[in-house]
């Protein structure tokens, strides 16, 4: 007997295949177009940072930058859209698939996605020659720590408004701030002392160092554990969060 | 596996009350349904009924009191008790981007079946909401009715002894109603214990053995429909209208034709054992009704006399 959260997850899979044509610009497009204009546009006039050229050098944060764009874009309206409009969250709780199950097969699906997209980019990326360790391997796996860390909070998030105007916000001030400032385009330390904190406490920052390490086959700014440490912590948090916010919804 | 067939009621409830903060919305009534029956809870918006099936479906805890359903607690054994029933909510909430097959496939697996199991199971159940021919198409583009039986037929994927049904056909026009109530009177038929909310008469008439009526969170009334017509009510009930003249205003003139006589905005109800009779009185007096219609009595009648309002307002 399959578990509820593995048809949780079908359920999930099976309305993406109608729906995929709308997400493959930005899943495996729009990131190979952003290498292909700031790496060798910009990367035209920058020359090396850190002693590889850019667009080698932007690699990981661009791939990075893919799973946290993915996974902070699906789990807003997807999320709420599902409790207020379509309510499949309730036609679930209607059946013995329980609230954890309901949050598993949910991430267990953008954690999907987002390795799908990511292993796409490695391959594009790989085609160029930017990878310049055996270690890019083990970037799907900081990809997927860094889609859970975001999803979980972000799905916690979507199931607690009641209106979609709160994404503007988590875009503008969330989303957009971390992908021009958590180290993808150019190193955390050209920031002003008084700004760098906010890098660190974006868990991007320490998925992008970590593939950064991983890609060009060097050491990360902090011990690797602390890096994936505060990525799980995130986790962990967003799904407690989940956990809370998705049963405040769904019973009284 | 061992199983006691008993009267073990599916759904007994004890003094069950559910408040949000100052507001109650059930009041502390007692329920008890047995297996194969089909129970009706009747009322107008706002009476609890919905509250009372949410607890039922163990999306909402009891306040206080007691309730089990299946001889189980909801609060300890929800999902054991859902995986025994099949709930058609008030609100559709199918998925509007997979087609009909993949609704009922995709909620299928919820229960754990296989995939063979679910692809089978939905053809049957195609078959029994007359969705055969649509069953490819996608959920949005369907009529109310025919989403309304996807999401009885949805209710019945896991083969339930027990089914929900929150104001089943509320919006529907009436031919989609009348497919409707044949499904669940065939499902009725075939020993499948209904349980329902509706504010239409007609629908507790025709479907429910035995049902309460509800208002302000308490029951007023229960029993079979005939028995409560019988109980509060008239074999008969006289319709009359005055024109201009107020209702109130000629109530007095009706004194002593049939039991007795409730003036409503529009018109004048004469309860009474024999219609033709008390029309004939009512000529005799010299009064010149614009409309007279005599009808048999109905649950809006027993309503009416309960609360002292008409169900839908």
């Amino acid at each position: 007997m399959a578990h509820p959260t593995v048809a949780v997850l079908e359920r999930n899979l099976t309305v993406y295949r109608r729906v995929w044509r709308a997400s493959v610009m930005s899943s495996f497009v729009l990131p190979v177009l952003f290498l292909l204009s700031i790496g060798l546009g910009v990367g035209g006039y920058v020359g090396e940072v850190g002693g590889v050229d850019y667009l080698a050098w932007i690699v990981p944060g661009v791939l990075a930058v893919t799973a946290f764009q993915m996974a902070v874009g699906e789990c807003t309206y997807a999320v709420l859209g599902d409790f207020k409009w379509v309510r499949s969250y309730h036609a679930m709780r209607a059946t013995p698939v329980a609230i954890r199950d309901m949050i598993a097969g949910w991430l267990l699906y953008i954690l999907l996605r987002v390795e799908i997209a990511v292993v796409v980019f490695l391959g594009v990326t790989a085609a160029f020659g930017a990878l310049r360790s055996p270690w890019a391997l083990v970037t799907p796996l900081i990809a997927g720590l860094l889609a859970l860390s975001v999803a979980a909070p972000v799905t916690a998030f979507a199931a607690t408004i009641e209106h979609d105007t709160y994404f503007a916000l988590l875009f503008r001030f969330v989303m957009i701030p971390s992908t021009l400032f958590a180290g993808v385009f150019f190193p955390v330390e050209q920031l002003p002392d008084v700004i760098k904190p906010l890098a660190y406490a974006s868990p991007l920052w320490h998925a992008v160092e970590l593939c950064r390490a991983a890609t060009l086959g060097g050491a990360p700014p902090w011990p690797v554990l602390l890096h994936v440490a505060y990525l799980a912590a995130f986790a962990v948090a967003g799904l407690a969060w989940a956990g809370r916010a998705f049963r405040a919804r769904l019973q009284d | 596996m061992f199983q006691l067939v008993s009267d073990q009621p599916l759904i007994l409830a004890r003094g069950l009350a559910k408040r949000f903060g100052d507001f109650t919305a059930v009041d502390g009534i007692d329920v008890s349904v047995a297996p194969g029956e089909a129970f009706g809870f009747l009322g107008p918006n706002g009476a609890g009924k919905s509250s009372t099936m949410r607890m039922i479906s163990c999306v909402s805890l009891p306040t206080s009191g007691e309730l089990r359903i299946f001889g189980m607690d909801p609060a300890v054994d929800g999902s054991a008790i859902r995986a025994r029933l099949g709930v058609c909510p008030q609100l559709d909430n199918l998925d509007p981007d997979l087609s009909v097959r993949e609704n009922l496939t995709t909620y299928a697996r919820y229960f754990g079946l296989s995939r063979a199991e679910a692809r089978r199971r939905a053809d049957e159940l195609l078959e029994f909401a007359r969705l055969t021919e649509k069953a490819g198409s996608r959920v949005e583009p369907l009529s109310g009715g025919m989403k309304r039986r996807l999401t009885i037929a949805r209710a019945m994927v896991n083969d339930p002894e027990l089914v929900l049904l929150d104001e089943p056909t509320t919006g529907l026009d009436p031919q989609a109603r009348h497919l409707l109530w044949e499904r669940l009177f065939r499902l009725k038929q075939q020993g499948t214990t209904l349980v329902l909310t509706t504010h239409y008469m007609d629908e507790a008439e025709q479907l429910c053995d035995r049902l309460v009526v509800m208002d302000g969170g308490r029951i007023v009334a229960e029993g079979s429909p005939r028995a409560l017509i019988e109980t509060y009510s008239t074999a008969e009930v006289v319709e009359l209208r005055f024109g201009q003249i107020r209702p109130a205003d000629i109530v007095g003139k009706l004194e002593g034709i049939g039991e007795r006589a409730d003036p409503l905005p529009d018109r004048v109800l004469l309860y009474t054992a024999d219609g033709d009779a008390a029309v004939a009185e009512v000529t005799r007096r010299g009064l010149q009704p614009s409309s007279v219609l005599v009808r048999r009595s109905t649950l809006e009648d027993v309503f009416l006399h309960l609360t002292g309002r008409t169900l839908v307002d």
